[in-house]
């Protein structure tokens, strides 16, 4: 069964970013987005590369396990790629082969090997957090974060109340799942073959089932809330409570001297069309 | 002191109240007592187990639990903590996915401070003999497991009463046998009033008191031996003797003087008994 199937793609280990606070965690990673739109040039991606590197090797996952999250999205990379190889137009001084509206020059060749290690980092990076961070832990983080929205009234415990429960629904729904599918399956129905239409349409007798007793499963589970005391989010404690860590100072401080690295490296280095310059500065002397 | 007190109550879930599930039962069940409640599908006891908690409010009449009025709706919060309620289906009352955040869900919702939140997930789990599986995640236990996990998850709370709705049906024997030593432990060593709502006989034995419910009335209420020496009048009600005491009835009825006998054990010594005198 898929009872052992974990949602999401958390590799349970110890580590000093396992051990992070899951807060710090959302935030860093914003942060290394930030860092990853502001490298303007290739020093720039090179330093969040090694960077990545550096956290990787800290959270002791696999390197594999973080470059298998690359492989969902290769096909969207190599798409864009294409797309700039071809398209990109403005202002082209190194042109290298034209037909038409298609175009292929150096330009477009750094643009397209940029633009394709930009997102390869974006995704690398932010599947460490998923990587790291149990949804549990997750939800805890950001039911914590959206804190201050609760002065606007806005439903932060409602919300990660719902998302807790969704998690801890999924093992169930999906042995309910796979529980219907063979009884329709006993009962002769045919999943695999057919083409797209029909295969989805034989999914129906799976499907309606499986919502009639979602709706029977929150019912009892409301009940089953309602004799627990639960009353909403007033007057109600939390057993769990995040701590912010010296790790997470770290962190804090690794981060900092990040976007700091970043903003440097694009002063000092230029666009990431100044290699032009440099190659011509070294090698075509005169 | 009374634990629970049921006067004249009715209950249908039709707004006209026409076909009630619940139809003029009175009662009181005292604190401390181990209360079975049997009868056949459709019979009332489960709506009468949501009638004690305060999930359902009686059409007419009154409930009473630890002395409070159900049908105020201010002490609904009061009741739900005097009076807790494990149901069937043990994957459809968990509402964590890792087992100690599961039991805090009752403390937490009544507002308790951390430290003894805490202090309480380790004496309910203590109890129910599930403090190995405090970090686990439910979805991997056994039925019996997630069963005595919902258990722990009630008892956090500290009620005086709890009620089991059919808490062992879903259950294969070893489960259920698992969650009866509990219930009993419970009930022997802390004097929790027990509620205990089944269809299997033999689990009714194992209580003080065993209570008949037949289309919403209450219809036979004594020991559950005294209730199985009536097995004529269960036939009506559709309810089957415990399986001991079944062969006992039919030895006796094809003319082998064997004693009323309930349980393996009894019946043994009994028809040993009888053919020693033989």
């Amino acid at each position: 069964m898929l009872n052992d199937v974990t949602f999401g793609q958390y590799y349970p280990a110890k580590s000093f970013v396992h051990s992070m606070d899951p807060r710090a965690k959302i935030v860093f990673v914003i942060a290394y987005i930030v860092a990853v739109f502001l490298a303007g040039n290739f020093f720039g991606l090179a330093a969040v590369t090694l960077f990545l590197v550096i956290i990787v090797a800290a959270s002791r996952v696999p390197f594999g396990r973080v470059l298998r999250s690359v492989k969902m999205i290769l096909f969207l990379i190599i798409f864009t790629a294409i797309l700039n190889l071809f398209f990109y137009s403005s202002d082209v001084d190194h042109l290298i082969w034209q037909w038409g509206i298609i175009a292929i020059s150096w330009e477009a060749i750094i643009n397209m090997v940029f633009l394709a290690m930009r997102l390869f980092l974006l995704v690398m990076g932010t599947s460490v957090l998923t990587l790291t961070t149990t949804p549990v832990a997750l939800t805890d983080g950001i039911e914590s974060l959206l804190k201050p929205l609760k002065y606007i009234k806005f439903p932060v415990h409602e919300l990660a109340l719902i998302m807790s429960i969704a998690l801890r629904f999924i093992p169930t729904l999906t042995d309910e799942t796979n529980r219907i599918i063979s009884a329709q399956k006993a009962r002769g129905a045919d999943f695999e073959t057919g083409g797209l239409i029909r295969r989805a349409k034989a999914m129906i007798p799976v499907l309606v089932p499986l919502l009639v007793s979602a709706f029977r499963r929150a019912e009892d589970l409301g009940d089953a809330m309602d004799a627990r005391c639960y009353s909403g989010a007033k007057g109600r404690t939390k057993y769990k409570k995040l701590t912010f860590t010296w790790r997470d100072l770290v962190g804090l401080l690794l981060f900092a001297a990040l976007i700091a690295g970043v903003v440097l490296l694009n002063m000092y280095f230029g666009g990431k069309f100044a290699v032009f310059d440099w190659i011509a500065g070294n090698f075509f002397v005169g | 002191m009374e634990a629970v007190r049921f006067e004249n109550t009715k209950f249908s879930y039709r707004d006209d109240g026409k076909d009630p599930a619940v139809n003029g039962v009175s009662l009181a069940i005292e604190e401390g007592e181990f209360v079975a409640v049997l009868g056949r599908n459709g019979s009332g006891k489960s709506t009468l187990a949501k009638l004690v908690n305060a999930l359902l409010v009686p059409s007419s009449g009154k409930v009473f639990v630890c002395g409070m009025d159900t049908s105020d709706e201010k002490l609904a919060f009061e009741i739900r903590k005097s009076a807790g309620m494990v149901f069937q289906n043990p994957d459809n009352q968990t509402v964590a996915s890792i087992v100690e955040d599961d039991v805090a869900f009752g403390p937490e919702n009544i507002g308790l401070p951390r430290e003894e939140i805490g202090r309480r997930i380790e004496f309910a789990l203590d109890a129910v003999g599930m403090q190995a599986f405090r970090h686990s995640a439910p979805a991997r236990l056994s039925g019996g497991q997630k069963q005595r996990i919902a258990i722990a998850g009630v008892l956090a709370i500290l009620p005086k009463i709890m009620i089991l709705d059919e808490s062992t049906a879903m259950l294969d024997p070893k489960g259920r046998r698992e969650v009866m030593e509990v219930i009993k432990k419970l009930n022997r060593e802390r004097g929790m009033t027990v509620i205990l709502i089944t269809h299997f006989m033999d689990e009714a034995l194992q209580a003080d008191r065993a209570i008949v419910m037949h289309r919403g009335e209450a219809v036979m209420d004594g020991a559950p031996e005294e209730i199985f020496a009536r097995s004529d009048e269960l036939e009506m009600y559709n309810l089957t003797l415990p399986r001991a005491a079944y062969v006992c009835k039919k030895l006796q009825d094809a003319g082998m003087p064997v004693k009323n006998a309930f349980t393996a054990e009894e019946l043994a010594e009994a028809i040993c008994a009888s053919l020693q005198r033989g």
